[in-house]
């Protein structure tokens, strides 16, 4: 019998990146690694560079702006995109 | 709870991956991250018509990392319990079936199989994330949707409260049932880790708030807050109820004299489905709140 599967893929509904009217900007400095913005971000594109600071993939982030309020440091700022950019 | 999860005990890795359908800010999508972090791999999802059936993805791409059985509405439980029952027959052990449903699908159309499945205490992990309504096909009123909430079916807001399923599974006597919120992620972890690792066979459910930006209304940056001002509030009271008594969690614990509540103002009030709502409704669904404690109360520290 052949059967259909659907594989586990990054990006099943595409790019959601695109989705973005607000772009999270996170400023390192002021990042105390606490890692609350990792475990409150509903899309899981906040992910751990080397050296513990976490680090934000673009592709997919929706810009919720979540990580932004839960940042106890205020580390991370949203930014609204320029009218007709494609913020990538 | 003998032992609450920190962040670190949380896995790096994903096994939901990103770029799923979800909308900015759901809370059903984090909590399901959050899940299968605990849970881990060897886990099946049992999962009905839902956002979270939308969420996991068509055809030919998922962005779930463990396998998904997509079952008709009202069969969650059912389904579930069939799959216990094919594993146990492979003899297969370790693998956990994980049924993860809505408030629609839950509290209504799936009930009765779920009652079927606590009377015959199936060894699953039941989770109904309850974002109050039926969302995925456009804000319906469910029997989880709470009194006076505005829905697409219930324009000057519903004139029923909130159907309290925890309490229903509660009286089928399982093991293990339990209240969570979304906004508190490692309460929930905590009490998943508790339900999968009990040695005693049997269902465990978790009801889980599920703040809903585009149905509740509320700017998606807000889910967290939203969800916090739920508990802080004491419009959802995070518990556990096992050994025949009840457990309050978290910021519950803090909450049993009304002094230490928020006024339920601060929760409606940042909400577009509660604002229509005037000072004498305010008033009134504040008293709910009150009663909804002092009758809690009576219930803590009994153990039958
Ligand atoms: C028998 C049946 N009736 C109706 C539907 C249409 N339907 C699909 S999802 C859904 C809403 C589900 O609500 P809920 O369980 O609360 O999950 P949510 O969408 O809120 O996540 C409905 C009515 C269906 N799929 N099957
Ligand atoms: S929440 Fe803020 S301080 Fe904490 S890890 Fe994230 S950016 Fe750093
Ligand atoms: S804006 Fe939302 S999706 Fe993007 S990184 Fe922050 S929490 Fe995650
Ligand atoms: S409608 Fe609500 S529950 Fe459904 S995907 Fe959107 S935010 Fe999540
Ligand atoms: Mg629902």
């Amino acid at each position: 019998m052949k059967s259909i599967l659907s594989k586990p893929s990054e990006g099943a509904s595409g790019l959601t990146g695109m989705w973005r009217i607000k772009r999270p900007i996170m400023d390192t400095d002021k990042c105390n690694m606490c890692m609350l913005c990792w475990l409150y971000c509903p899309e899981g594109t906040i992910t751990k560079r080397a050296g513990g600071k976490p680090r934000i993939v673009y592709e997919y982030c929706k810009g919720c702006g979540i990580c932004a309020e839960v940042c106890p440091s205020k580390a991370i700022i949203m930014l609204r995109r320029e009218k007709g950019a494609v913020d990538r | 709870m003998s032992s609450v999860l920190t962040i670190k005990d949380l896995t790096e890795e994903e096994f939901t991956l990103p770029g799923n359908a979800a909308c900015p800010g759901c809370a059903a999508a984090l909590s399901l991250r959050i899940a299968l972090k605990v849970l881990g791999p060897k886990t099946i999802m049992i999962v009905p018509a839902s956002c979270i059936s939308v969420i996991q993805g068509y055809y030919p791409k998922t962005p779930c990392r463990v396998p998904v059985l997509n079952v008709a509405f009202a069969s969650t439980a059912a389904a579930g319990s069939g799959a216990v029952a094919a594993l146990e027959l492979k003899g297969k052990s370790g693998v956990k079936v994980l049924c993860w449903a809505g408030d629609g699908g839950t509290a209504d159309i799936g009930l009765q199989a779920l009652s079927g499945a606590a009377e015959r205490n199936e060894n699953m992990i039941y989770v109904c994330y309850d974002n109050e309504a039926y969302m995925n096909t456009g804000t319906q009123r469910s029997g989880a949707t709470p009194r006076a909430a505005f829905t697409t079916t219930t324009v000057t807001g519903k004139l029923e409260r909130k159907k309290s399923v925890p309490e229903i599974m509660i009286a089928h006597r399982i093991p293990y049932v339990a209240t969570a919120c979304a906004a508190f992620p490692l309460d929930f972890a905590s009490k998943l880790k508790r339900a999968e690792s009990m040695p005693v066979r049997g269902l465990k459910y978790i009801h889980l708030l599920s703040p809903c930006p585009p149905g509740w209304r509320f700017p998606a940056e807000k889910t967290v807050e939203v969800g916090k001002l739920a508990v802080m509030t004491g419009m959802w009271i995070l518990y556990e109820w096992y050994d025949g008594g009840y457990n309050l969690t978290g910021p519950s614990k803090a909450l049993l004299e009304k002094s230490r509540r928020r006024p339920l103002k601060d929760y409606l009030s940042i909400q577009g489905r509660f604002g229509h709502l005037k000072e004498e409704d305010l008033e009134s669904l504040q008293r709910d709140v009150d009663e909804h404690w002092e009758e809690f109360s009576k219930k803590l520290g009994i153990r039958a």
